[in-house]
């Protein structure tokens, strides 16, 4: 294939945020971090099936402060990529293309996978022990 | 008579100028609708094993319905990251060998995932 010096579409750097443009590079950002953390899921489910001390090392890492921190992210990047990823279906289905209604829901995927976070640690801390 | 110079056969087949029709896209749907389910089964998973020891957790996961839904979770989850990480691929690596490259690792990855998972899954249900 030919290298041509054809132009390219203008990148982000041109571009005026807004809540929609946001949602969409986010929506791919924590796809991608969530492809890298199913590995660790992947980790944790091999270590249960290898053993008690295989178990207690990915326990060790997943509780320690980086760990923490590690999945506190990771929460949020599921809960975007879950409430974003619904309303990409309900889109799908050529629903809620009106600006004023997609600029609210942008901002409900954000807002949304926030409170979302904050509930699910909520429970680690309070309810569930750690 | 004829409106359309493109060849009939094409046109029934239906895969268009990408060669392969909308499989990709119906298919990241699919595992889209089936996430929703499983990652919120997989968050109550979780946050009820909170604070247990490796017993109760092993046996958790060994009890049938949590096997059966680990199981499809892993395989959904896997193949709905290698349909994102594609398109990723697809729109942002332009050097051709690259691109081919890591298409083939992430594939070759998620298979290896899929299978390490499902084995241990079978592994702590199956009691071995």
């Amino acid at each position: 294939m030919a290298q041509t010096t054809r132009p390219l579409s203008p990148h982000l750097q041109i571009y005026k945020w807004q809540s929609q443009m946001v949602t969409s590079i986010l929506h791919r950002a924590t796809g991608i971090a969530l492809a890298v953390g199913s590995l660790v899921i992947l980790w944790g489910l091999v270590a249960l099936s290898m053993g008690p001390d295989a178990w207690a090392s990915f326990h060790a890492v997943a509780a320690s402060p980086l760990g923490l921190v590690l999945l506190f992210a990771w929460t949020w990047a599921l809960w975007f990529h879950f409430i974003n990823g619904i309303r990409h279906l309900y889109q799908d289905a050529g629903a809620g293309y009106a600006i004023s209604t997609f600029i609210k829901a942008s901002w409900f995927s954000i807002i949304g996978s926030m409170l979302l976070t904050l509930a699910t640690w909520a429970y680690v801390f309070m309810g569930g022990a750690a | 008579m004829i409106r359309d110079l493109r060849n009939p056969l094409q046109r029934a087949r239906g895969l268009g100028s990408a060669k392969d029709g909308v499989g990709h896209w119906w298919t990241q749907r699919l595992t889209a609708i089936a996430l929703v389910v499983l990652v919120l089964w997989f968050v109550v998973l979780v946050l009820g094993l909170l604070g247990h020891d490796y017993q109760a957790v092993r046996a958790s996961i060994a009890r049938p319905w949590n096997a059966l839904l680990m199981i499809a979770f892993i395989i959904a989850a896997f193949w709905h990251s290698v349909l994102g990480l594609q398109v990723v691929i697809e729109d942002y690596v332009h050097t051709r060998w690259l691109e081919v490259t890591s298409m083939i690792v992430i594939k070759l990855l998620a298979v290896a995932g899929v299978l390490a998972g499902v084995l241990a899954v079978l592994r702590i249900a199956l009691g071995s």
